[in-house]
């Protein structure tokens, strides 16, 4: 068994490894395919945070994701019409500024999470996934029917927003973001799980009785856990609309909800890097099993069931074994 | 005689058809350790449930530190100073022994827990934890993971979580269950001296250990208090005797 943090380490290295290889060998596409593990990762360290640590398994959050990819979306094509979002009661332009889009993605998933929490987290186990899922689909349906911002056609933006000081049409330097952003989400993580609110969330999702009886409001831990990881899921959103130029009603649908949660389930649940790996190696599958057939999805499936019978704790727990009480 | 600490006069629960509790009476001194028993279903856990804020009761009135803490939450006990423990351990089970300490620890300082800081690294909470741990004697086994205690060892851990809290006055909700004879008898010395810290109501099935340390006895059957006195009076009543006792003779 080889340890956790070393298997992180390898983990972070190898994300960095694989598109600097082909940058050096001139191999754009691939760096594509890394920059959308990363982003897809972050999604994962997002809904991590809820189910890992608070055993909240939220199917809704697409949500997230999807507002963070229409709120670049929206600011955008404002930005790139040159009409202002609004003048009364105070003028709003669009814009291109990814620092600004980050804020307003991660601000309305936030607001939208704390909406749907307050709401769902008053339900456990199977009702809390069908009422996340309930919201998925409202956000998805209302997306389709807005004729303004493109509908079921989705909204195209023609050159992606920029970061000051980097040529975010590059498509290493936009790794570079996208990178940067994973590696501060699992920092973040990392320090969530170790803190005074992590134990306390991580009790909670054991014995809410016993947290209740110390005097800590299990609903409100679950809540702020729900909020943080919404935010997070919707910086992703963000940069998986910017990694596409494109933002459609699919970023809200279910399917992506259930694909976040797969990354989850492959790579251990909640262990930390374990939506990396599993967002890596999805996209790997989608890439070279997709190459053969169309119905990639079925190897996929099989690949599902073994861990999950096999390897309870995800290919990370295959390598690296139990987890350990955190420390 | 001193102000009681905690006090429950006519609490009354109905659960449908089913009368629960029935205008229950009964109070917790400074000092003393006032023990509950009755048969099973006497509706000792409902009594429990009403005094720490689980259930509401129908009627009747909790007061704990002078005030009527009725309409308040479990929590809002918790953080008055009420320190309840489990009958079936709630224990974080993944969790290693100092982790659950230091669950308590944080209770007991209020607040919204911190977001960066390493609650294991935090020392007023490590201290507050380990003292408690080592008070039951659990401090060799604190880096071990709760699932692998042993039965006793985690009704050890139960009153360790309920000491970091430094209540005012303890519920326990059967803490000697399923512990052997010798764990039971350290357990039975260690509540002996905690009554001085605060006072302990006991809920307890060993009655090897309620008479060797209640102070004050209430009996309850079917919901009702039908006798509250000292050891020996209950010992002497008849209409216990005949009620409960009686089975044991």
């Amino acid at each position: 068994m080889i340890p956790e943090r070393w298997l992180n380490g390898a983990i972070l290295l190898g994300m960095l490894a694989v598109p600097l290889w082909a940058w050096a060998d001139g191999a754009p596409f691939t760096i594509t395919l890394a920059t959308k593990v990363a982003i897809l990762a972050l999604a994962g360290v997002g809904l991590n945070i809820a189910l890992g640590l608070g055993g909240l398994v939220s199917l809704g959050h697409a949500v997230f994701f999807g507002l963070g990819g229409y709120a670049m979306g929206i600011l955008a094509s404002h930005a790139q019409s040159f009409v202002p979002l609004a003048e009364t009661p105070f003028l709003i332009e669009g814009t291109k500024s990814m620092p600004v889009i980050w804020l307003v993605a991660v601000v309305v998933s936030a607001l939208a999470a704390l909406m749907i929490g307050l709401l769902c987290l008053r339900t456990s186990g199977v009702y809390f996934i069908m009422i996340t899922l309930a919201f998925g689909q409202m956000f998805y349906y209302f997306a389709i029917s807005w004729p303004r911002y493109g509908g079921e056609d989705g909204l195209s933006i023609y050159v992606r927003n920029s970061f000051p000081g980097l040529n975010t049409l590059d498509p290493i330097q936009f790794f570079g973001i996208c990178f940067a952003a994973l590696a501060a989400a699992l920092w973040l993580h990392g320090r969530l799980i170790a803190s005074p609110f992590g134990l306390a969330l991580n009790a909670a999702r054991q014995s809410p009785a016993r947290v209740e009886t110390i005097g800590l409001s299990p609903f409100r831990l679950r809540l702020t856990a729900f909020v943080i990881s919404g935010a997070i899921t919707g910086l992703a959103g963000a940069l998986f609309a910017d990694l596409n130029r494109f933002v459609s009603p699919t970023m809200f649908s279910w399917q992506l909800s259930g694909e976040i949660i797969i990354f989850i389930i492959l790579g251990g649940i909640g262990r930390l890097y374990g939506p990396v790996v599993g967002a890596a190696l999805f996209v790997t599958l989608e890439h070279v099993l997709g190459g053969f057939s169309e119905f990639w999805q079925v190897y996929l499936g099989a690949l599902l069931l073994a861990v999950v019978l096999v390897a309870r704790g995800g290919l990370i727990g295959l390598v690296a074994g139990r987890e350990r009480p955190h420390e | 005689m001193s102000e009681p600490v905690l006090e429950v006069q006519g609490l009354t629960k109905h659960f449908g058809a089913v009368t629960a509790c029935e205008r229950v009476s009964l109070d917790l001194r400074p000092g003393e350790i006032h023990a509950v028993i009755g048969p099973n279903g006497a509706g000792k856990s409902t009594l429990i449930a009403q005094i720490c804020g689980g259930l509401r009761p129908d009627a009747g009135q909790v007061k704990f530190l002078g005030e009527d803490v009725t309409a308040l939450d479990t929590r809002a006990r918790a953080r008055m100073g009420l320190a309840r423990t489990f009958q079936i351990s709630a224990l974080a089970m993944e969790d290693t022994v100092l982790q659950n300490a230091i669950l308590g620890a944080l209770g007991a300082r209020g607040g919204t827990p911190g977001f960066l800081g390493r609650a294991l690294k935090d020392k007023g909470l490590r201290e507050a934890a380990e003292a408690a741990l080592t008070r039951v004697g659990l401090n060799d086994v604190a880096a071990t993971r709760t699932a692998e205690l042993s039965h006793g060892q985690r009704r050890q851990l139960e009153v360790a979580v309920a000491l970091t809290l430094r209540p005012r006055a303890f519920v326990m909700d059967e803490p000697m269950a399923g512990m052997g004879s010798e764990g039971s008898a350290r357990l039975t010395r260690f509540l002996s001296e905690l009554r001085h810290e605060a006072p302990i109501l006991l809920v307890e099935h060993d009655m090897d250990a309620v008479f060797a340390l209640a102070d004050r006895l209430s009996v309850l059957v079917y919901g009702r208090i039908i006798a509250t006195g000292s050891v020996a009076e209950i010992r002497a009543n008849r209409q216990v005797r005949q009620a409960y006792l009686g089975e044991e003779r």
